[in-house]
């Protein structure tokens, strides 16, 4: 089964990174077929900047997302653009304090990604991998060994604590906000 | 944390996958000016040449770029650069030398949107003609043309054997879809990759004429600078003896042989993949990116009853007319997706001479086409 996430915000926000640890989770980790693509500007820092991950059993054809069953929106530019091409009751999860997001077919998910990386990971950078952990923990597209398997791979030296730190943040925030939706 | 991968199974962005292939089929030299969507390669190269022994040279721009992996090359590396539009419109003036003076090199041009400097992360295939006919004169060249990150390294190896084999310049036309995105790709074990070499002159150096060819393939012997060969290369017509000659008739047989050369290897440089195409009533032509999304789109018009087949071209120049005559032969109608206003689909028009009609289908601004929007075309009665 072909499944698309799409991950998307500013540049800068390591999102496209965000982006290439998924995949190799599911490719390298979990054995998947997956590609990954991303459409970013000619700017080195902000400037509209997206990920797309696609995972799969089969071979891929189409290498971009067309209607994701999970979009991750971490500005308020990139859920006007494509908060409406999340699947019905797909995933819409956005960083409650950057984004204000409109009652619609998603099943929505505002977690303070950004706040909580900087004031209990410790690092405001973290936040793209407290949303991969949070997307991982409602999706399941790939497993949670394979993220982290994958994030310790791709970690610079020193922040692998860090970064897992983060992500497990993640799984508990998506969990406990699922618990509130159900 | 238990988990481990595959030793050779990479995820490998397209970019990187060309640099991994270079290097595997022994590209030691790269001599480039950096440019989005290709910098990857530049960034990479320059990180792994050093430690492979080999050399990278930053150069000033693209003109130098491509004179300075024309004097590698005679001096006996496989060279590599790496551009796209702006700096490959630089380097058509030494591309026609390179072909003239039958120096093997390899060229990647990861195309954005043109003209001019146009936009530069954005994907486009509007260089086409420009890799056929950019440099003035009638030119031979092989131009490649990737839409898999595995085909992106297996048609480097291809660029860099053919090159070789027949003293031909290769264009690895890409573009930045497939430059950029990410899949996983198996690296084959090195000892497996075919390894192509120039030939070697049989004579010693007071008999050796750098353009006289012994062999059926038409390819001269090519010595290496700096082995105890002294021979002259020019840009202007020569002689089997490499110096300059205004004779119509030597000319003639000169410029007649560099097309044969490439008209002998055919078969070498058909290089061409179908999907569904046993049965196709309605056969899509595409080539890079667009057919990935023309993939897509004919096996969702086969779900919905439609015989629809993709043949996809991955040598763009030569032109693999034959096949193409042989597809519109046996379909209805061919449909041919581009990201340009209309560049491949002239040769496909002429090849396939009335026998099946022919729609365009174009693409531009910088995005991809989606499947649906091949779809819809393929399910026009």
């Amino acid at each position: 089964m072909r499944r698309e996430v799409r991950l998307a915000g500013t540049g800068g926000q390591g999102l496209i990174l965000a982006g290439i640890v998924l995949a190799e989770a599911a490719g390298l980790y979990d054995g998947k077929q997956v590609v990954q693509s991303q459409v970013y500007g000619p700017e080195s820092r902000g400037g509209a900047s997206r990920a797309d991950v696609i995972v799969s059993d089969r071979a891929i054809d189409y290498p971009k997302a067309t209607t994701p069953e999970a979009l991750v929106v971490m500005s308020a530019e990139a859920y006007a653009k494509f908060g409406k091409q999340v699947k019905p009751d797909g995933v819409l999860l956005y960083d409650s304090e950057l984004v204000q997001v409109a009652a619609g077919p998603a099943q929505t998910f505002g977690l303070p990604l950004t706040r909580v990386a900087r004031d209990e990971v410790g690092r405001a950078i973290t936040a793209n991998m407290i949303a991969l952990g949070a997307l991982v923990e409602l999706t399941g597209i790939v497993s949670k060994e394979a993220l982290e398997a994958a994030a310790a791979r791709r970690a610079p030296k020193g922040t692998v604590d860090i970064n897992l730190s983060a992500i497990r943040k993640g799984y508990a925030l998506a969990g406990a906000a699922r618990e509130v939706v159900v | 944390m238990s988990l481990t991968a595959p030793p050779r199974r990479k995820l490998l962005q397209g970019n990187e996958a060309c640099v991994e292939a270079a290097l595997a089929v022994g590209c030691r030299f790269y001599a480039g000016y950096p440019i989005t969507p290709s910098s990857e390669i530049a960034e990479l190269m320059s990180r792994r040449l050093p430690q492979a022994g080999g050399i990278y040279i930053q150069m000033e721009d693209e003109i130098s770029s491509i004179a300075a992996i024309i004097g590698g090359s005679l001096s006996g590396a496989k060279p590599l650069t790496a551009t796209s539009g702006p700096g490959f419109s630089l380097m058509q003036e030494n591309l026609g030398y390179a072909a003239l003076a039958e120096i093997p090199l390899v060229i990647v041009n990861v195309q954005r949107v043109g003209p001019s400097t146009g936009m530069a992360t954005l994907p486009a295939q509007g260089d086409v003609m420009q890799a056929r006919w950019g440099t003035h004169g009638d030119h031979p060249v092989v131009v490649l043309s990737p839409s898999t990150v595995g085909e992106y390294y297996s048609l480097t190896v291809e660029a860099f054997n053919i090159a070789e084999e027949l003293r031909v310049p290769v264009v690895i036309l890409s573009d930045e879809v497939v430059a950029h995105m990410r899949e996983i790709v198996d690296l084959p074990d090195p000892d497996e990759i075919k390894l192509s070499r120039r030939p070697q002159p049989a004579v010693p150096p007071e008999q050796y004429k750098p353009y006289a060819t012994t062999s059926d393939n038409l390819v001269p012997p090519m010595a290496a600078f700096g082995d105890g060969y002294l021979f002259h290369v020019t840009g202007l017509y020569h002689g089997e003896d490499g110096f300059p000659t205004n004779d119509p008739k030597t000319a003639s047989q000169s410029i007649r042989r560099l097309h044969e050369k490439l008209d002998r290897a055919a078969d070498r440089l058909m290089l061409t993949d179908e999907l569904l195409m046993d049965d196709a009533d309605v056969v899509v032509i595409a080539y890079g990116s667009s057919a990935r999304a023309a993939a897509s789109a004919v096996q969702s018009a086969r779900e919905q009853g439609v015989k629809a087949g993709l043949l996809k071209l991955k040598c763009l120049w030569p032109f693999p007319a034959a096949k193409v005559a042989e597809v519109a032969q046996r379909a209805h109608r061919i449909l041919v997706p581009e990201m340009n206003l209309g560049q491949l689909v002239g040769e496909v028009e002429r090849a396939a001479a009335g026998r099946a009609p022919v729609q365009l289908l174009t693409k531009v601004g910088g995005e991809l086409f989606v499947p649906e929007e091949i779809l819809k075309a393929l399910l026009e009665v």
